[in-house]
């Protein structure tokens, strides 16, 4: 059903790059992009629509419209957005915080938007959640904080005992027992923050910016932390952000949210490489930058100047594309190609950036390149010329 | 001073200490379930009970803006059916106890309104019912302003123990009016005066000492 519809959207997008791939053949694309059936999904959104009513003169909003996806079980899934695209509406949603307007979210196969009272709180034990601020209660210790969920679900005070040790273990700090957040770092809060999501064996876990309040070097600690034990423990972990760093170094899959929407979703390494949405291409910005640097922008006129060099841009996408590019185009066509500037990145597995090339000679060089990177489905543009 | 007159000094602070102490245990014991409930009853709340929060609100205010005085009076009836008399230390509780509850009321309510919301909403994630977020989250964390909360009440209380003197309550404001006043006795006021502005400092401070033990925000070790 939906899932279908899932995996015949992805197969229409695919198509739709096919013109855009880089030496991959169609075949590649389609293998690794498995959506995911209703038994191997974690989270699946039906039919979504949230609605907040107008109150005290503050008109209605749409946070969230047409919601229809699937977080696979297991994955590492992000979910992307700028501030205001319903992020945070589509978390409360997978915990059952709150109710969906319309239609229905299904976590780990149970109906969680039907649910309420005494039955929705044994439902949200499966499910951990980790916050930017970390939420960690001032008056309680490192360990009771872990303790709480533990007591809300009626362990014995031995058994609690136990698993606060290994879960302090596992989080890396067991030396922080009886520590009260005030007196730790941020990166520790949020260890803490961690293993009390975890403390009640969840099946899924939910990161609400969890690393926006820290340093990048926290950041990465944390992000290592969450991959170990998606690998480790197998809770499929979902992360909601607005930073493009985040979707990079931890999720495989990814949904891109803009207003309210899903604007794009599948294997972070497919919609990353080619991005259709300006929203997706801004985030990927953030990433490889978008603009040739300052110093080369400034030289670049629109007509030939005798004895300069012709600009070109050319696009990489795709695992080991671009690799031997330069070396490739100087000698099949004899050119003494310059690399002006190069950023590439990887994302998933596959390379993503630009190369600004300086290409001598008269026109015909220039045509002659364009049609050698068009030949090999490199998408190039004439961005002018240097001295 | 003569030690007879000391004598009455002792005598009377014991009984201002009875009145306030009971009547702020009564009150605390009354106030603070009602405070709460006034934190968490709006619209949308933990136990979001709008009209019957608006109701408490008004009966809230309406005896906080009633003076003391005429509380004493008006409840005299009340008072006689509840402690047997309406003249003494003992029966001077009743309007004490009726005084100080939403007072403390309110005072829980500001404190348990300062607790971070998404301290509720994290709980409420692990699937705590409300019961427990009130006792795992609420109160604890609270719980250096209901300390102040409860040391400004019973300073509160120590001035109105010495109000009930002037319908026979007892006490070291009776002690004061009776001598000091009536008899003129310059030195009992003095002496009066002082030992209740010594308990106040006490209170204060042990309320101070109390509220910073019990605070792991600004915890500097």
């Amino acid at each position: 059903m939906r899932a279908s519809e899932l995996l015949c959207m992805k197969a229409a997008s695919m198509n739709a790059h096919q013109s855009l791939a880089i030496g991959q053949p169609v075949e590649t694309l389609e293998a690794i992009s498995p959506a995911a059936t209703d038994a191997d999904a974690m989270v699946r959104f039906e039919d979504i629509s949230k609605t907040y009513p107008a109150y005290r003169g503050k008109p209605g909003v749409n946070a969230l419209q047409e919601i229809d996806f699937a977080i696979p079980r297991g994955s590492v899934t992000g979910v992307i957005g700028r501030s205001g695209a319903g992020k945070s509406s589509l978390v409360r949603l997978i915990n059952g915080l709150e109710k969906p307007t319309t239609g229905r979210v299904i976590v780990d196969n149970s109906d969680i938007s039907a649910l309420a009272g005494r039955e929705l709180r044994l439902a949200q034990r499966s499910i951990g959640m980790i916050f930017q601020h970390f939420n960690l209660l001032s008056s309680r210790t490192a360990a009771d904080n872990i303790a709480l969920p533990l007591e809300i679900a009626g362990w014995t005070k031995a058994d609690i005992k136990a698993r606060v040790t290994e879960l302090l273990a596992l989080v890396g700090i067991a030396d922080k027992h009886d520590r009260y957040p005030s007196e730790l770092s941020g990166g520790q809060k949020q260890r803490v923050g961690i293993a009390r999501a975890l403390a009640t064996r969840p099946s899924v876990l939910l990161s609400d910016e969890a690393t926006s309040a820290l340093d990048p070097q926290t950041t990465r600690a944390i992000l290592d932390l969450l991959a170990n034990i998606n690998r480790e423990l197998g809770v499929t972990i979902v992360l909601i952000t607005h930073e493009m760093s985040v979707v990079r170094q931890l999720a495989k899959e990814v949904v891109v949210l803009d207003a309210g929407h899903v604007v794009e979703s599948g294997h972070v390494a497919d919609i990353f490489t080619h991005p259709r949405h300006p929203i997706t291409q801004s985030f990927l910005a953030e990433v490889i930058g978008d603009s040739l640097p300052v110093s080369l922008a400034s030289r670049i006129v629109p007509g030939p100047v005798a004895g300069g060099l012709a600009v070109i841009r050319v696009q990489v996408r795709g695992a080991g594309a671009g690799d031997t590019l330069v070396a490739r185009l100087a000698r099949e066509l004899g050119l003494d190609v310059s690399l002006l500037s190069a950023r590439i990145d990887e994302i998933g597995g596959q390379h993503v950036g630009s190369l600004t090339l300086g290409i001598p000679g008269r026109e015909d060089a220039v045509t002659r390149v364009l049609a050698w990177l068009s030949q090999y489905q490199f998408s190039a543009e004439r961005v002018g010329y240097v001295a | 001073m003569s030690p007879e007159l000391i004598n009455l000094i002792i005598q009377a602070t014991g009984e201002s200490l009875f009145m306030v102490g009971v009547a702020a245990l009564l009150g605390t014991a009354f106030g603070l379930p009602i405070g709460v409930f006034l934190a968490t009853s709006r619209k949308g709340e933990l136990f979001a009970a709008p009209a019957i929060n608006g109701v408490l609100g008004i009966i809230v205010n309406a005896t906080r803006s009633t003076p003391f005085i005429i509380l004493v009076v008006a409840i005299i009836p009340f008072t006689r059916l509840v402690a047997g008399t309406s003249i003494g230390s003992t029966a001077a509780i009743v309007p004490l106890t009726i005084a100080s509850t939403p007072f403390i009321a309110r005072l829980v309510e500001a404190a348990i309104r300062e607790v971070d919301g998404g301290l509720i909403e994290t709980t409420s994630s692990f699937g705590a019912s409300p019961i427990q977020i009130v006792f795992k989250v609420l109160i604890p964390e609270a719980l250096p302003g209901l300390v102040l909360a409860l040391t400004l009440a019973v300073v509160s209380l120590l001035g109105y123990s010495a109000m009930v003197g002037a319908v026979g309550g007892g006490g070291l404001g009776d002690l004061g009016i009776r001598y000091g006043y009536q008899r003129f006795m310059p030195e009992m006021m003095l002496a009066v005066v002082v030992v209740l502005i010594a308990l106040v400092q006490l209170v204060q401070s042990a309320g101070d000492y109390l509220a910073r033990r019990v605070n792991r925000r600004l915890r500097n070790r």
